[in-house]
């Protein structure tokens, strides 16, 4: 590991309108769990520059692998075998080294493995649906897994989830903690999803739309999707004044 | 035109959805054998320096309806005040404190539960000291972004007072909304993402 003086400027606002809204009304779960006050702004302290690390210790071998790693001996998940790879990077382009990334998906048929979900595609025996990995020196990170299907959801009568994977990744500070979803190139579904419809800007989702990178494919295995990651950059310190022990 | 800054933008948040607990909390829905344990599950050990608590967490919606598919990440400093981070310049903090947590709400009562140690006090910037709090970060289905909120303490009275976070809202019958009741070792705290007793968020 480098030996690198620890970042500890605060973080860049939020670009609120860049995010989506609290109150999306035609994604209609937000209605009621949307706050209608403005929330308040402080510099930021401790609390918020700094964040919890995890060691790559915490993981198994088969965790980047959602084709193997909930699967029987010698078999593995059903549908279309993929690679997701990409960096974790911040505003400013640097990588962002040594954090942690979790994943989620539906199966093959576009079912979750969890009880609520009663739709009525099939649960794959060999398929849990969960992974994970940390990034490396470099903002690095790659898993296998199969793509996901589509499926319909209780909003409108008649409305259905794109393909997509959910992400939650870790920054350095608490603050720059982000939960998304990554969809897959030229999925005519995403343009009709109310919950892609929450971001206000059309730039803004396709920063979560997966290119089909053939260059990163394993022939005859798995095609490669890449997804990269932007967590919010940090200010330099370099003009700040130094707090006391600093 | 002037030159390009080359920055990029934060990629935009998505909500967890209603099975947030495939990713984050897999073995507490029943998914078993992939990862030994879910992450941040237990705060604290019996090495762990510092006022055992406990904090018993609900969230509600506008109705007045507690969640029961809401997850609350916790992030909070030592009983020295020192966070377990790289970013933390002041100290090296407990090394049997990692001072992160990941609760989802129990799926039936809806309710948080968990044991922790009371943190210690925290500078603001400028030098003034912050009274003891907990970061927390929520997300549910229905929530676009990850709402962030600090539990403080009902029995730190006097810090509370001078805590400049606390002194930066407008409103001051809303204060309240963001401090835990203490009876016995429990502190109790209800967020209300909506409504009169609407809980304080940080744009942060």
């Amino acid at each position: 590991m480098k030996n690198q003086r620890p970042e500890t400027g605060g973080f860049f606002q939020r670009d609120r309108a860049w995010q989506p809204p609290a109150l999306t009304p035609l994604y209609k779960t937000s209605v009621v769990r949307s706050p209608q006050k403005a929330p308040i702004a402080f510099p930021h302290t401790p609390s918020e520059i700094t964040g919890p690390t995890f060691g790559h210790g915490i993981l198994g071998a088969l965790d980047n692998d959602l084709t193997l790693n909930h699967a029987r001996s010698g078999e593995s998940a059903i549908g279309p075998r993929i690679i997701v790879y990409g960096r974790v990077l911040d505003e400013n382009a640097r990588p962002v080294p040594n954090v942690l990334v979790e994943f989620w998906q539906a199966n093959a048929g576009g079912r979750y493995r969890h009880k609520k979900d009663g739709y009525l595609a099939p649960l794959d025996p060999n398929f849990g649906g969960c992974g994970r990995t940390i990034t490396d020196e470099d903002g690095n990170y790659s898993f296998r897994t199969i793509m996901p299907g589509a499926y319909p959801w209780p909003n409108g009568i008649n409305d259905w989830r794109p393909a997509h994977i959910h992400f939650s990744v870790f920054g350095h500070g608490f603050v720059q903690r982000l939960i998304t979803q990554m969809y897959f190139e030229g999925d005519p579904m995403i343009w009709k999803c109310p919950i892609v419809g929450t971001i206000p800007d059309r730039r803004a989702i396709e920063g979560l739309i997966a290119a089909l990178d053939m260059e990163a494919t394993v022939p005859m295995d798995a095609r490669a999707y890449k997804f990269d990651i932007v967590l919010r950059g940090r200010r330099s310190t370099l003009f700040e004044n130094r707090m006391e022990g600093n | 035109m002037a030159q390009d800054l080359n920055r990029l933008k934060e990629s935009a948040s998505q909500t967890a959805g209603p099975y947030v607990h495939i990713g984050l909390t897999p073995n507490f829905c029943g998914i078993e054998g992939i990862f030994p344990d879910d992450l941040g599950a237990s705060l604290v050990s019996d090495q762990t320096k510092g006022e055992r608590i406990s904090v018993v967490i609900r969230v509600f919606d506008g109705t007045g309806s507690v969640l029961k598919d809401a997850l609350v990440e916790t992030w909070q400093a030592d009983a020295e005040g020192l966070y377990n981070s790289p970013s933390e310049t002041r100290g090296a903090a407990d090394p049997a404190f990692s001072g992160w947590g990941r609760f989802p709400s129990d799926m039936e009562s809806g309710e948080i539960r968990f044991e922790t140690i009371k943190p210690g006090p925290v500078p603001f910037p400028g030098g003034r000291m912050m009274a003891p709090h907990i970061n927390l970060w929520i997300v549910a289905r229905g929530i676009n972004l990850g709402l962030a909120t600090r539990l403080y303490f009902g029995d730190e009275e006097a810090a509370n007072a001078e805590d400049p976070v606390l002194a930066r809202i407008e409103h001051r019958n809303r204060v309240p909304t963001l401090i835990a009741s203490r009876d016995g070792d429990i502190y109790t705290f209800d967020i209300h993402l909506q409504g009169e007793m609407e809980t304080v968020f940080f744009d942060i």
